[in-house]
């Protein structure tokens, strides 16, 4: 039962967020909508009910496979991809590097500055 | 009794869900099992492994995509419950979160606004295709939210969630080498960086290397990049008449 329980919390809130989304016109995609009041819902309760955590993080265990319908459909796009393939590929590098890099500095120089970042542990 | 012959049986199969929904999860074991065997390198990716396997398989047996699509389709849905579910690592850390607060804001937008830039910038530059350029632009996004954006300012949403993927991957191949070369030892810093720039990746990257306040960092990243970038990148095509 604790696994029906927890999906039902999370198609809830995902629903809720698609209505949401729907309802304002949004552009923001319903899942997110949902995440927010998911969150806004435990910080409310306090706690992690124990059903919503083991359905929860057994989804995020396998985040990445849920991921592979989508890339297949990759096969649709052979033509393009054939033909841009050096500029997708040294866009992609070249974008991750620099995004990497400025967010990380940022983040790094504002946390110093205030002096909240105390874990120099990996 | 005769037996069914094999065309009439493959025939059968080929139009069922079953078939699509099974390759891809046996694809999936497989890729891991390769992955593991090469020593867990990101360049052997289970999910690029997958897509190579996937996409053969189709090749061989002659499928299209929507066919296959019609199987897969029920791993797909699974994205939904479970960006919901981000919201559990999230309250975990909380306190943490709390604590971070200024450098978290500062980190989205500059974050958001390197991804898109450069992306676009660097594209146009090497004279990139106009739809593969908005195709592009939301691509650090997780990939929900991106073919959503993709589809709005008027690029292919199948290229991008590809585009996505790939995104992902060379996130979570060149993100440890960044970190490192940045002097980047904050766990909380570090996977808000990878959440940022490799979505979805960088989060299944962080729990598994930098432990579960990576992962939850990562995954924050991953909303309010969404979040940011769903509320920018379409004005701002139009603004800049992309």
């Amino acid at each position: 039962m604790s696994l029906i329980i927890g999906m039902s919390i999370l198609l809830g809130c995902q629903f809720l967020g698609e209505v949401l989304s729907l309802a304002l016109s949004l552009p923001i995609p319903g899942p997110v909508i949902g995440m927010l009041i998911l969150l806004v819902g435990l910080v409310i309760r306090g706690s992690v009910p124990a059903s919503l955590r083991s359905m929860g993080e057994g989804l995020l265990k396998y985040l990445t496979l849920l991921f592979v319908p989508a890339g297949v459909g990759l096969i649709e796009h052979v033509g393009l991809i054939q033909q841009e393939f050096w500029i997708l590929l040294i866009t992609l590098v070249l974008s991750a590097a620099v995004t990497l890099w400025v967010t990380s500095q940022v983040m790094q120089r504002l946390a110093h500055r205030s002096g909240t970042s105390q874990e120099e542990d990996a | 009794m005769s037996p069914l012959p094999l065309g009439q049986v493959w025939v059968y199969l080929a139009a069922s869900p079953l078939l699509h929904l099974f390759a891809t999860l046996i694809a999936f074991v497989i890729a891991s099992r390769i992955n593991r065997w090469a020593g867990g390198t990101p360049l052997l990716h289970p999910v690029i492994l997958s897509i190579a396997l996937l996409i053969a398989f189709l090749l061989l047996t002659h499928t299209d995509y929507p066919t296959y699509f019609a199987g897969a389709q029920f791993l797909h849905f699974l994205l939904g419950p479970a960006t919901v579910a981000l919201a559990i690592p999230l309250f975990d850390q909380r306190e943490r979160v709390r604590r971070l607060l200024w450098p978290v804001f500062a980190g989205t937008l500059a974050g958001v606004a390197t991804a898109v830039v450069s992306a676009v910038g660097i594209s146009l530059v090497l004279g990139a295709d106009h739809a593969t350029v908005l195709s592009l632009a939301p691509k650090s996004v997780t990939s929900p939210i991106a073919m959503g954006i993709a589809e709005k300012i008027g690029g292919i949403p199948s290229l991008t969630a590809g585009l996505v993927l790939l995104t992902g991957v060379i996130g979570c191949i060149i993100g440890p080498w960044v970190l490192r070369l940045g002097r980047i030892t904050d766990p909380a810093i570090r996977g808000f960086s990878m959440g940022l720039a490799a979505h979805g990746f960088g989060t299944a990257y962080c729990f598994s290397t930098y432990g579960a306040i990576a992962g939850a960092f990562s995954g924050l990243a991953m909303g309010l990049s969404g979040l940011v970038t769903a509320f920018v990148l379409p004005p701002l095509v139009q603004l800049f008449g992309l």
